[in-house]
């Protein structure tokens, strides 16, 4: 118990006196997972508009399998991209397994399908109406569309933010492709993982209100998001 | 401008319209009125090139409009419609009316100048910072008129355009048709199932009666010349009785009326089972004596029931058979009408219109309630 309390008072010296391994995991694990909720937002925009706007066969099979996606084990998504990254894997040329770089592309692979099948989510909320205006109105496909994307946007970016928390949030993906390296890959999760397995309770309570934090930023932004466009 | 023949639509298997020929000439303003489900909403969307037709020719402005995307893509970039709910942009109302004109690419001044004549011509002057979604259900109609006349279509498709309306912004929006067609010579098209409205606006009416087109004509040929039987029940004859023509002579048709003879003027030679039809204005209602300088189709019956509709009553006459008389409230209070009053009734023969009743058609109309 004394542990639990000392672990406390300790994590929050951590974070009021900005100790700087902290700063550093925080800033990194902001960043990875940024990048990759904005690389999957520049994927998953144009692929769910397409899906949204083409008749297909199979349509509606694809986003059952995009739909199933969205609780992709995270270690499974790591995995995938190990077996891609590695030495032996046809991508091992790159070199980057064990770098931010790889697991950026970790994350993206795993938020994709919920940031994809949301935003052909969003653009259905918009209704089939709303796109008849637009070519009443003389819009080209591709005004509509970008129209459409306008009149989606809070959808979409509650998309985005959700991929956002799923990402700054796993740990399997980031611990199997980044190898939780101290100083290069080792991120909120990862580093709260290892610290509690060598008993080093302060620093993972520490990391894990800061984790807390950032997941109730995500969530004020989702409110805040919801309130502006009512 | 718009030469549409044989028309035809079929959707998931049924019907929508069924050979529809349809003739409209530049700075014509056509009312296309018809029952829920006639097809009008379709007829329309094919006609601004949103769906296409199953089979049939469609020239819109010079133009083979069943042809390839691009020229239909060219053509619909010179009209514009209105729907029945119109969908508003969640932006500003200035960006809401401006869309049509950023998809030209015309410059950010004519915009301005543009959009704030379109807001001041529906009645929405200097709203233009106002966010769209805060306007009231009106309002939006008239913003979204203002947006698809703002790109000043050659023609302008309007989808009951005042069903959901205030009489105030129908009327506001009423007068922006009739302006356009007159100003601007553009030519209009509007669904509508208020045949009075359309009478009001429109220089010639279509009835759309399951997918194709009963009557076309001037508003007072169909109100007092209905084509056909529905289009009769449609415009609201509340006269419509089962006869038998015992005779027919040089566009007089000598109906058997249950056992009462009357006259009829039938542009077509009748026989048999027919119905006649008329409206429950052109039935002269009396008291007391038979009159004698009156037309030749009288009928004494008692008064069964007596309904208001705003300043005219509609009473019904038992005569053996139940006619429905339209008179003003101080006509009926002047003639002391109550239930049970005994009265003549009174049509003349040119006010009767005769339609072949036979097979099913007699099943249909039964008797007409009001």
């Amino acid at each position: 118990m004394n542990e639990i309390v000392e672990g406390f008072i300790e994590a929050i010296r951590l974070i009021v006196t900005l100790d700087p391994e902290v700063l550093e995991i925080t800033v990194r694990s902001l960043v990875i997972s940024l990048i990759a909720t904005v690389l999957s937002a520049a994927v998953s925009i144009p692929l769910g508009s397409l899906l949204y706007l083409r008749e297909f066969p199979g349509k509606g099979a694809v986003i059952g399998v995009i739909q199933t996606l969205y609780s992709l084990p995270t270690v499974i998504a790591g995995l995938f991209i190990f077996l891609l990254l590695s030495n032996a894997g046809p991508f091992g040329f790159l070199r980057l397994l064990f770098t931010p770089a790889g697991m950026v592309i970790a994350q993206t692979v795993l938020i994709l399908p919920i940031t994809t099948g949301l935003t052909i989510a969003a653009l259905s909320g918009i209704g089939r109406e709303v796109r008849d205006t637009l070519l009443s109105l003389g819009a080209t496909e591709y005004q509509s569309i970008l129209a459409i994307l306008g009149e989606a946007r809070f959808a979409i970016c509650s998309a985005l933010l959700l991929g956002f928390g799923r990402a700054i949030s796993e740990v399997g993906a980031a611990m199997i492709v980044g190898g939780n390296i101290r100083g290069q890959t080792r991120i909120l999760t990862t580093a709260i993982s290892l610290e509690t397995s060598i008993g080093n309770f302060s620093l993972s309570i520490a990391l894990g209100i800061i984790l807390l934090l950032l997941a109730l930023g995500v969530n004020l932004s989702l409110a805040l998001l919801g309130r502006w466009h009512h | 401008m718009i030469r549409a023949s044989c028309i035809s639509k079929t959707y998931r298997g049924r019907t929508v319209l069924d050979g529809v020929d349809l003739s409209i000439e530049r700075g014509e303003i056509f009312c296309i009125v018809g029952p829920n489900g006639a097809g009008k909403t379709t007829l329309l969307r094919i006609l601004d090139l949103l769906d296409r037709p199953s089979y049939g020719l469609l020239q819109i402005l010079g133009e083979d409009a069943t042809g390839s995307e691009s020229v239909r893509f060219r053509i619909r970039r010179r009209m514009s419609m209105l729907f029945q709910r119109p969908v508003i942009f969640d932006t500003s109302v200035f960006d809401n009316v401006a869309c049509g004109l950023k998809f030209r690419k015309m410059g950010e001044d004519e915009v301005r100048g543009r959009v704030k004549s379109a807001l001041r011509e529906v009645g929405l002057p200097g709203l233009e910072r106002r966010r769209a979604k805060e306007l009231s259900g009106g309002e939006m109609q008239r913003l979204a008129l203002a947006r698809a006349l703002v790109i000043e279509p050659e023609i302008l498709f309007l989808d009951e355009p005042t069903t959901f309306l205030d009489p105030e912004s129908a009327n506001i929006v009423n007068d922006t048709m009739v302006r356009l067609s007159r100003d601007r010579g553009t030519t209009i098209l509007f669904t509508t199932h208020d045949l009075y409205e359309g009478e009001r606006i429109a220089d010639r009416i279509g009835v759309l009666m399951d997918g194709r087109f009963s009557q076309i004509s001037e508003a007072l040929e169909i109100l007092h010349h209905p084509a056909d039987l529905r289009v009769a029940k449609f415009v609201g004859f509340e006269n419509i009785l089962r006869a038998r023509c015992l005779s027919w002579e040089a566009g007089e048709a000598l109906l058997d009326l249950e056992g009462q003879k009357i006259y009829a003027i039938s542009g077509g030679r009748c026989d048999g089972d027919v119905f006649v039809c008329f409206r429950a204005e052109s039935v002269s209602v009396g008291v007391g004596e038979e009159p004698i300088a009156s037309p030749r189709n009288k009928f004494r019956g008692t008064v069964t029931r007596i309904s208001a509709f705003g300043p005219f009553v509609y009473i019904t006459i038992h005569c053996g058979f139940d006619i429905v008389a339209m008179l003003t409230r101080r006509a009926m209070d002047e003639l002391m009408l109550d239930l049970g009053s005994e009265v003549w009734a009174s049509v003349k023969a040119t006010s009767m219109r005769v339609f072949a009743g036979a097979g099913d058609a007699a099943k249909k109309t039964g008797t007409e309630k009001h």
